[in-house]
């Protein structure tokens, strides 16, 4: 009984903490960063009045948009315009449920998992890959439930990019998945200890792998279901207020989910350059999970900063090109790439 | 045969067709340009201060011996925006004449800068003054009070007027 408690209570404590650090760091740095990089390579200065270099815009921001009057259009579906950014925003923040961001330490002889559910999740990539296509459920939702053709244009764009996308995404994975023999993201990082990294064994993946998620995460140069130029504001047209800062704040968590996956399954997770024994700290030590935990978020932040990089420079797509570059480019190459892997894997045997 | 030539596949490289390196080079530039220095002024506390040839607010120029304005009415005849109003007075000093009630309206004025070029006094010269915000109708129609400045400082404009005009 008491272990059941304290099971609970170790959970909704990680739950508290890892979310809000989460919330602060993916949607308050990320918008902030968001808005001084475009301006940096517009030759602008940026938000610099909030707060020390402006940091606490976003939060100026969010407070706008609760003091902003909440429009439904009068034709909309009123249950399904309402539920559309609760699904965004949910299925954003439920994907942390399984991602691990540091190696278990030990306390009072209790192994604690630096990660929102307690044991290792061993299926941890299935599940981040159906939650992430749900995800699209509210863009569509959205588009449809709002009665306005732009709307409806945007949310039909972002199923079928979706379905174009999506294959060869988790093709790509598949590769690494067969280099790991795992599912468990937590074993997949320790299989890459040191420099290791799965990129320089599934460089191809890599590549397949990000710009899927360039194109799973609505940004540009894939973000044809908001083009702002072509469809006014796409899916999120007839959204104000908080409903409208839910999908704002729904964008930059899966911004920052796929850098984290990114960095998880590519880019060596949470290791450390050289041996944690070499600097002294203990394998299963509070201290070393901490400072994975920073290296985690500090290759994650690189990554966003890459993606809003990507944004600034990288003109979008024709709807056109974006389907003839993820059926006839990608998927062919995710499939040469689970081929040849494949293949050496049984020969290395 | 209806082929089309030069088409834009026919013209990339193999290398610029695989798209990568151009993004890698699209991405270097826009790199280079985040360490360029900044165009933005910090307005509140960094003002711009415009040279002799910036036409802002129209205003009468102030003399040492009073008002240069002879109310001739010239400035209002040719405001194509119907902007300025004049009503002439008589009085005792050398020039005789004076205007009782000069007024523009600056919501209509559109700052061409007639007025200033067919005066024939140098009497209503275009100011620096670009900051221009009113709350209600009734504040932005100008009188006298606020038309008036002394002639120092608007030396620059005089200075730039005689020399271009």
């Amino acid at each position: 009984m008491t272990d059941w408690l304290s099971l609970v209570i170790e959970f909704l404590i990680k739950a508290l903490i890892l979310l809000t650090l989460i919330l602060l760091i993916a949607a308050a740095f990320g918008v902030w960063l968001e808005r001084k990089v475009s301006a940096w390579i517009q030759n602008r200065i940026g938000p610099n009045r909030v707060g020390p270099f402006g940091l606490l815009q976003p939060f100026a921001d969010v407070i706008k948009l609760f003091l902003k009057e909440d429009i439904t259009p009068h034709a909309a579906d009123k249950f399904f315009h309402r539920i559309a950014p609760v699904i965004s925003l949910g299925v954003a923040f439920s994907v942390y449920a399984v991602i691990p961001f540091a190696e278990p330490f030990k306390y009072n002889d209790r192994l604690i998992y630096f990660s929102i559910t307690t044991p290792d999740v061993n299926i941890g990539i299935l599940f981040i890959l159906a939650l992430t296509s749900v995800g699209v459920y509210g863009i569509t939702f959205a588009g449809w439930s709002s009665n306005n053709k732009y709307s409806l244009l945007g949310g039909l764009r972002s199923s079928a990019q979706m379905i174009s996308y999506e294959l060869s995404m988790g093709l790509s994975l598949v590769g690494v998945l067969l280099v790991c023999q795992t599912f468990s993201l937590q074993e997949i990082v320790q299989k890459q200890a040191l420099w290791n990294w799965n990129l320089f064994y599934q460089p191809l993946a890599f590549i397949v792998f990000l710009v899927s998620a360039f194109a799973e995460t609505n940004r540009a140069p894939f973000d044809l279901p908001e083009a702002e130029p072509e469809l006014v504001g796409g899916y999120n047209t007839e959204y104000s207020g908080m409903k409208f800062g839910m999908f704002f704040l729904a964008e930059y968590a899966n911004m920052f989910t796929s850098s984290l996956i990114i960095v998880l399954l590519f880019l060596g997770g949470w290791n450390l350059p050289v041996p944690p024994e070499w600097l002294g700290l203990q394998q299963g030590s509070f201290l070393l999970s901490l400072i994975q935990f920073c290296i985690l978020i500090f290759k994650v932040l690189l990554m966003v900063f890459f993606f809003i990089w990507v944004r600034w420079s990288v003109p979008r797509f024709r709807y056109d090109q974006l389907m003839y570059l993820g059926w006839k480019v990608l998927l062919p190459l995710a499939l040469v790439n689970l081929f040849v892997t494949s293949i050496v894997l049984y020969v290395l045997k | 045969m209806n082929r089309i030539e030069n088409t834009e596949h026919e013209r990339l490289t193999f290398w610029e067709k695989l798209y990568l390196p151009e993004i890698a080079k699209g991405l270097g530039i826009t790199l280079k340009q985040m360490f360029k220095p900044k165009f933005t002024r910090q307005y509140p506390e960094e003002r711009w201060e415009p040279t002799g040839s910036y036409r802002g607010r129209p205003v009468l120029v102030l003399d040492e011996d009073g008002e240069r304005c002879v109310a001739c009415g010239l400035c209002s005849r040719v405001c194509p925006a119907l902007a300025i109003e004049v009503q002439a007075g008589e009085t005792e000093r050398e020039k005789e004449r004076y205007p009782v009630k000069f007024e523009i309206n600056m919501l209509r004025c559109i700052y061409c800068g007639f007025c200033e070029e067919v005066c024939p006094e140098e009497a209503i010269v275009m100011s620096k003054d670009y900051e221009l915000v009113f709350t209600n109708r009734e504040d932005a129609i100008l009188g006298k009070d606020k038309l008036l400045v002394p002639i120092h400082k608007l030396q620059e404009r005089l200075e730039f007027l005689r020399e271009y005009k």
